[in-house]
């Protein structure tokens, strides 16, 4: 090593202190709205809409928590949510993964082909399929159950099928030979070889599927009717609608069950990032 | 243990190109085959239509008297040792050598005691818990080996499982599959590009060039007398040379090449119906020799060489010559000084000359 071609330490600092200045001021940009809630969450309906905006609060109202989960029977569609987003991320997991595995392992007949067709259907918009969907499980009965929000997700999904084919084909396909030498069967190989290998692409299917369907809307509105089987979303929004007292609506407490309703999105996330950030380590290979 | 047989093996892939062609092979029970042959002549796909990684397009491969070309790999009851090593990174060294064993419902006191054994053996005790990423290369290799023989198979396959480890390692572990072999005493089939693995490994040598097998033969045999100048030059180190030129009568026979002329005994003279004609004459490097070395009668005349190169390399010297269009190697004791540019007399073992016909390249004597 020639000592003075090295970068000097002054020029190193300056880069990496500037580095953080874009990263921490871009950050700022996408916390905005999320600070923003998580202020007003604590304020007076009053304080809200104060100029200037105080972003800490006098008095931290610390009852609007309290009020969100009373005014709404939050714990019921905590409970909702939570059966039907786990749900989905069994179906999703299970279902791509399967698919993908059968589209990077397998050499059949149209293979391509399909594939091709299976990732054409990303390009439908769900409005086009809205209502035939609709019409389709009213046949069967489904409306007003959870299973027009879950079974779905038990037949794949074209952008996880993709994200995880491309992952499988990164995988040596030596695992399989061997594993096939050792007697696995392909369903064995898949189960005991792949998907431990898949963590970090499953992570991130897992991660991308529970907040898809924990930040549903659209859906449980559609063929959720009841009140006892809403969801958080559509309890948030009953929540915007509720007229106490003023005739406005409780943007202090709408924030707080919205943070409320954040905070699972951010624990599944940090749970998840420790897979996706490490990636694969292919240590049963040489190198 | 199993007998391993090829009848008219071939391999044509989607794309039309022939990988095997009639392949005809037996490999006894108890053999140590080695398929060698240079990249790309279809050795390691050879071993994996063995295997039943790949299909047969034509053909039979039988294992111990029975057709295998429909039966799935796992009940061929063959191992197989990856260039790569294929362990799974998400076992430990135990689970990974433990998989197979599992998957056949053997007790669990008896795989523990296998894969104790064979830990034994190959010297990785102590690494049972670890994951395949916490070894060396050299470890790893010795467990992909243990995760083949803690399943006691029939036939044990080995596709290049040396190639990935330094040149010392490499050395260690042909010595370890040696003595492995030696050992277990059941039918192996290795695959290497390595002429020097294959003539120090196996008990018969099979030597491929595009997809078709040149000799089947014991590594002596294979050495002393090859079928074709393929194989005359792909075995021994550094290769044989091959001189190009003409059989010419004039009294005797002579062989007259650029830079030889060398008047055949009438052994050699004898086998050749038609003078006149074209032909390569191979020597290897240390049946060559300077004038004034120990020679016997069997020693042509003196040929008089210009020294190109010199490689001294402590137990020998490698010195090279040149014609017009390529460069010949001889072999010398190391107790001498060579000096690039050098004119020496030299001259050729007469009885291990080989002589090839210059178009088909067969061995003619």
């Amino acid at each position: 090593m020639n000592r003075s071609r090295r970068t000097p330490p002054l020029f190193v600092s300056l880069r990496l202190g500037l580095s953080y200045l874009l990263l921490v001021s871009l950050s700022l940009v996408f916390l905005t709205p999320i600070l923003w809630m998580i202020s007003s969450s604590l304020h007076s309906l009053e304080g809200v809409f104060a100029v200037p905006f105080r972003w800490i609060p006098e008095k931290l109202h610390w009852e609007n928590y309290r009020d969100a989960m009373t005014l709404i029977p939050f714990g019921r569609y905590l409970l909702n949510t939570t059966v039907i987003a786990f749900a989905v991320i069994v179906g999703t997991v299970f279902s791509s993964t399967l698919v993908a595995y059968g589209f990077s392992r397998f050499r059949f007949w149209g293979r391509d082909k399909l594939f091709a067709l299976c990732i054409a259907t990303m390009m439908l918009p769900g409005q086009v399929t809205m209502i035939p969907l609709y019409v389709f499980f009213a046949r069967l009965g489904w409306v007003d159950t959870f299973l027009p929000l879950i079974v779905p997700a038990f037949f794949g999904s074209p952008f996880y099928i993709f994200l995880l084919r491309q992952f499988f084909l990164s995988i040596p396909y030596e695992y399989d030979e061997a594993a096939l030498l050792d007697g696995a069967s392909r369903f064995r190989i898949y189960w005991q070889i792949i998907l431990p290998l898949a963590r970090p692409a499953i992570a991130t299917v897992v991660v991308f599927s529970f907040m898809g369907a924990w930040n549903d809307f659209f859906n449980p509105l559609i063929y959720i009717n009841s009140f006892e089987k809403a969801t958080l979303t559509l309890g948030l929004n009953s929540l915007k609608a509720q007229i106490i007292g003023s005739g406005q609506t409780q943007w202090h407490i709408l924030m707080a069950a919205s943070v409320l309703v954040l905070i699972p999105n951010l624990i599944v996330f940090f749970l998840a990032q420790r897979h996706f950030i490490k990636g694969i380590n292919v240590g049963g290979l040489r190198g | 243990m199993a007998s391993v047989e090829l009848i008219n093996v071939t391999k044509i892939y989607d794309n039309q190109v022939v990988a095997v062609k009639e392949a005809n092979l037996e490999i006894k029970d108890r053999e140590f085959a080695v398929l060698v042959g240079p990249s790309g002549c279809g050795k390691s796909t050879l071993l994996r239509m063995i295997a039943g990684l790949e299909e047969i397009s034509k053909g039979e491969i039988l294992i111990d008297g029975k057709v295998v070309n429909d039966v799935p790999p796992k009940n061929r009851d063959i191992a197989m040792v990856f260039q790569n090593y294929a362990l799974y990174p998400h076992m430990t060294v135990f689970e990974n050598m433990a998989f197979g064993l599992k998957l056949r419902r053997i007790p669990k006191e008896e795989i523990r005691k296998r894969v104790n054994d064979a830990a034994e053996i190959l010297h990785i005790k102590d690494y049972l818990d670890r994951k395949p990423k916490m070894l060396s290369g050299g470890q790893r290799q010795r467990v992909a080996v243990g995760r083949a023989i803690v399943r006691n198979p029939k036939v044990f396959l080995f596709d290049e499982p040396l190639s990935n480890l330094d040149a010392k390692l490499r050395v260690q572990m042909r010595i370890e599959i040696n003595r492995l072999y030696n050992r277990l005493n059941t039918t192996m089939i290795y695959v290497t590009h390595d002429q020097v693995e294959a003539m120090t490994m196996g008990t018969k040598i099979v030597v491929l060039k595009d997809g078709v097998i040149q000799q089947v033969d014991s590594p002596l045999n294979l050495y002393n007398a090859p079928v074709n100048r393929f194989v005359a030059g792909f075995i021994g180190s550094p290769a044989m040379n091959f001189f190009s030129g003409r059989l010419e009568r004039n009294g005797g026979l002579f062989f007259v090449s650029e830079l030889f002329r060398i008047e055949l005994p009438e052994s050699i003279a004898r086998k050749f119906s038609s003078e006149n004609r074209d032909i390569v004459l191979g020597v290897r490097p240390e049946n060559i020799a300077e004038v004034g070395a120990p020679a016997g009668d069997n020693f042509s005349a003196g040929q008089t060489i210009l020294v190109d190169v010199v490689e001294p390399i402590g137990n020998e010297i490698f010195l090279y010559f040149r014609d017009s269009s390529q460069s010949y190697c001889m072999r010398m004791p190391p107790d001498h000084v060579y000096k690039p540019g050098q004119n020496i007399s030299v001259v050729l073992n007469l009885s291990k000359l080989y002589f090839f016909d210059s178009e088909t390249g067969l061995c003619i004597a």
